[in-house]
């Protein structure tokens, strides 16, 4: 080959420059396709100015959340209406109480119920769908029966039976809903498992002696984590949902404590004469919603591998 | 298919008695009774209507006494409703609750495919955003706050239609009744629509159907339409049980006599036969509408066989 010194030099000095390619791992990849997309960044950035003012909102309001306002009491649909010189910002409820302060007061509870509600669905579900794909067989179609049997109940019998058996407190109304929705989370993560079970790594694992529960913590449940968290950010908003229509029967929290739900049945029963105090709440809520379904959306788009 | 029917039905009736067996201990081991209230009854009166019920009995002779009577195809006597068996009430207000059903299912039925169909053909566009937007709403709007703007909308501002009541399915009186049960449906069928739409639109079969020149509307009604629609019938069985069974917003809001009150008034009274009935009630159907979606199943996608 006839090649110059100068040419060798040119390539030399070229190489040089050239950084190492860098892999880039599925998070990467997934986390640069979020946030190219706006509606969902968009909707995240929503989401957390809503948590912030929830979390911090009360402390720039002179009322308390159970605090009445024996002035504005004595007549609702004038005194009471969104008023920034006595502080009523949002305006009062039918009690006299500040419905800025309830509804931060009730977005609190809302969104807690929201998450916790879904972190229990998805320990339960993510455990019991990879553990009845991996194991399969016998175990698997007895599982998979089993949920089959509680698909079948009609799941608010489940809530009213928890709520009446153990009385209605705060922590057991997401025990209650985490438990009753766990059921399509086992049946996807199932899925998932059933064809992540015969690739190379998992028999690996398996040839090298590692146990059952280990190859199902370790290998199988970080590469169902993708889908898992699709699913989750699309569970929160139905959890918010469930927690409101519960609170709607009158059998959620309890007051003064309040939630979305239960501030909009009230507010739906004086819409007539005080539409703030359904609109206000109803805002938040719609709000909330709306923005956990884009952000769903929006991380099914980057995590899901078949749109690659 | 005949043996696949037959071991569908076999399969259901261990299902179902599991069901009652649940159900049944859950409602009696909540405390309280359907006799207690405000207003005591001298002791001696409800001891004799604690016998009457069995109720003084250990549970477990209950169940026998309740299996018993289920049998003989007996759902047992209300305790809230004076002189009202459970069957008399359920054949009153399930026709209610399943003619608001199905209208809302259709409705939404039509309305959600519609809708995924036009976002998945025009995916991305303005088109696909407001549509898709749309739908969202139906989600976003629960349905115990889509019912009162209704009556605010409809029947306080404009007067046009009647704020609520039955008047024997007159259908002045079924619009909003079928507007507040069906968003939600719409909004479900149409994101579910629009995502295997999408993805049947980039199959291979569809290229091909493009490249031998078809129309459009050809392609999309006679080749894609049909497999695009296997994930929406596995959503609709389930979604059909629940649709028709009623809800008891649309029950509290309307007072159209469904059988959505029932349940929920059953449980918080302690009203242990009705609670069991609607409970035997909507597990028959599911059970019975899970086979059906099995069974449509393989009628669309003839890969699948039983």
């Amino acid at each position: 080959m006839i090649t110059t010194k100068d040419k060798i030099q040119a390539v030399e000095q070229f190489a040089e420059k050239v950084v190492e390619v860098e892999g880039r791992s599925l998070w990467q990849d997934a986390r640069r396709r979020f946030f190219s997309n706006h509606a969902a960044v968009t909707s995240l950035i929503i989401l957390l100015l809503i948590t912030a003012i929830a979390l911090l909102g009360p402390f720039f309001s002179q009322w308390n959340y159970d605090d009445i306002d024996w002035e504005a009491l004595s007549d609702i649909s004038t005194l009471g209406r969104p008023n920034i010189e006595n502080s009523h910002y949002f305006g009062t409820d039918t009690l006299g109480r500040d419905i800025f302060v309830r509804t931060m007061q009730g977005g609190q509870i809302s969104l807690l119920v929201g998450i916790m509600g879904s972190v229990v669905a998805i320990v339960i579900g993510t455990l019991y769908g990879a553990a009845s794909g991996y194991i399969g067989g016998r175990v698997d179609s007895v599982m998979m029966r089993f949920l089959e049997i509680l698909n079948s109940f009609p799941f608010m019998f489940f809530v009213i039976i928890l709520m009446t058996l153990f009385g209605r407190h705060i922590f057991l109304i997401f025990v209650a809903i985490g438990a009753i929705s766990w059921l399509d989370m086992a049946r996807i993560v199932r899925g998932q498992t059933l064809s992540l079970k015969n690739k190379e790594y998992i028999e690996a694992a398996y040839a090298c002696g590692v146990s059952t529960p280990k190859i199902i913590l370790r290998h199988i449940v970080p590469n169902v984590l993708g889908i898992v968290v699709v699913y989750a950010t699309l569970l929160v908003p139905n959890m918010i949902l469930l927690e409101s229509f519960i609170s709607f029967l009158g059998l959620g929290v309890q007051e003064p404590m309040t939630s979305w739900g239960a501030l909009i049945s009230e507010g739906a029963q004086n819409m007539e004469i005080a539409i703030w105090q359904l609109a206000w709440p109803l805002g938040f809520l719609v709000v909330t919603l709306f923005c956990f379904n884009f952000l769903g959306d929006g991380l099914r788009d980057a995590l899901d591998p078949k749109d690659r | 298919m005949l043996t696949f029917i037959s071991k569908r039905i076999l399969e259901a009736i261990p299902t179902l008695l599991i069901l009652i067996t649940v159900s049944f201990f859950l409602m009696h081991s909540a405390p309280g009774s359907p006799f207690t209230s405000e207003r005591a009854l001298p002791p001696e009166v409800l001891a004799n209507i604690n016998a009457k019920y069995h109720l003084d009995e250990p549970v477990i002779n209950q169940y026998f006494y309740y299996l018993g009577g289920l049998l003989q195809g007996d759902l047992g006597p209300s305790f809230r409703y004076k002189d009202f068996t459970i069957n008399e009430l359920i054949a009153q207000s399930f026709p209610v609750s399943a003619e608001i059903g199905i209208w809302s299912f259709l409705v939404a039925l039509l309305i959600g495919v519609g809708c995924g169909i036009i976002a998945a053909l025009r995916q991305n566009s303005w088109l696909d955003y407001s549509v898709m937007g749309f739908a969202n709403l139906g989600i976003v709007l629960p349905n115990f706050v889509l019912a009162p703007l209704c009556i605010l909308f409809f029947s306080i501002y404009n007067h046009w239609l009647p704020p609520g009541g039955w008047n024997g399915g007159a259908w002045p009186y079924l619009v909003m009744p079928v507007i507040a049960m069906s968003t939600s449906y719409i909004a479900q069928i149409a994101r579910i629509t629009r995502g295997s739409m999408i993805e049947t639109m980039h199959s291979n079969f569809i290229r091909t159907a493009r490249a031998k020149g078809l129309p459009k509307y050809r392609i999309i009604f006679q080749h894609a339409l049909r497999p695009a629609m296997l994930p929406v019938v596995s959503y609709l069985g389930p979604a059909f049980v629940g649709i028709v069974t009623g809800s008891v917003i649309v029950d509290v809001y309307f007072g159209t006599g469904g059988i959505g009150q029932h349940f929920i008034n059953g449980a918080l009274n302690r009203d242990y036969s009705m609670v069991m009935g609607v409970t035997i009630l909507v597990g028959t159907l599911t059970i019975l509408f899970n086979a059906i979606v099995d069974i449509l199943y393989a009628v669309i996608d003839p890969k699948i066989r039983y």
